[in-house]
């Protein structure tokens, strides 16, 4: 087997490591699930109460969604940015 | 590769250091021309103003008229002290954000500025916070609830500013990002379809993070001060 260009290989891995950083959007997605479900709630206990409700609601999937955002984040640095490679490139002189 | 990176313009040689000039700084000069243009517009426009309003002067103060009564229900009575700052932050979000629309790359794309916003914010919450506790009182709180959990504590105050500008940023670097994905797709794809991401994208992403963006700062000064 020839060898891999150890570049090639970190490229490699960080496309895997962005494709597992995603994975954080579960979280988000479960969280805003939540919200919206508790808000329908309120809204059918209290209708008057609807734009309240709504503001809050919104607010808060907002909230939960930073989770999701920093797994993105991550994801969108392993992919473009490419931090590793400098250290790679370091290590070896 | 896509395009969805900071564009080099120029670059500028000050003594020995180099300055790049990038899309970003072009697109934060033109909205903020469009925001000082039209605040002057107004200005000199409602030198002669009328009793009762017309046109653009009802336009004009039914919005702060709105964005006082909504600060002050968020934040209560000192709200009104506030709500020139955030009203200003509110629009310049709002344009910025915006301003994918209209094929300017949106300043709130390049994390500098939701950075630089947010730190603005976190030394608010800083300042208000002694200024309404007294300094005893602001490090007092910090030890809440027992002496132990400071670090904590100490740390939660750090995070605040990173998941603000992290939420902005993330949220409109992920539309750009994945516009100009689609954008490279096959001509016949981009036949409307592009509409309904800018749509949600752009508008209503966008107007919901601006207001996120607006409102916590609100939510966490006013915590900061009581």
């Amino acid at each position: 087997m020839e060898s891999i260009d150890g570049r090639a290989l970190i490229l490699a891995c960080s496309a895997i490591g962005a494709g597992l950083a995603m994975i954080a959007g579960i979280g988000a997605g479960i969280g805003q699930g939540y919200a919206a479900g508790k808000a329908a709630e309120a809204v059918g206990r209290q209708p008057g109460a609807k734009s309240d409700v709504q503001s809050t609601m919104i607010v808060g999937a907002a909230i939960a969604e930073t989770t999701g955002i920093y797994g993105f984040v991550i994801a969108l640095m392993l992919l473009f940015m490419n931090p590793l490679i400098n250290t790679y490139m370091n290590l070896i002189g | 590769m896509t395009d969805f990176t900071i564009e080099e313009l120029f670059v500028i040689n000050i003594g020995d250091i180099e300055w790049m000039i990038g899309s970003t700084h072009f697109s934060v000069l033109m909205i903020s021309l469009f925001l000082i243009g039209f605040s002057i517009y107004v200005n000199r426009r409602f030198k002669r103003f009328q009793e009762v309003p017309t046109g653009l002067q009802n336009f004009v103060e039914m919005v702060i008229e709105l964005f006082d009564k909504f600060a002050v229900t968020t934040m209560g009575q000192q709200g009104k002290k506030f709500a020139s700052y955030f009203l200003t932050l509110f629009v310049f979000l709002i344009i910025s954000n915006l301003s994918g629309l209209v094929l300017l790359r949106p300043p709130t794309a390049d994390y500098a500025v939701p950075l630089g916003l947010a730190i603005i914010s976190f030394f608010m919450f800083q300042y208000y916070g002694i200024k309404a506790k007294g300094v005893g009182g602001y490090l007092k709180g910090l030890t809440e609830p027992i002496v132990f959990l400071t670090p904590i504590n100490v740390i939660g105050e750090l995070a605040n500013p990173v998941s603000l500008s992290f939420r902005l940023f993330g949220n409109i670097i992920g539309g750009t990002v994945l516009l100009s994905l689609y954008y490279s797709t096959p001509w016949f794809m981009n036949i409307g379809i592009p509409g309904f991401l800018h749509f949600y994208f752009d508008i209503f992403a966008g107007l919901l993070q601006a207001f996120v963006f607006t409102i916590l700062s609100m939510v966490l000064l006013t915590g900061a001060m009581e």
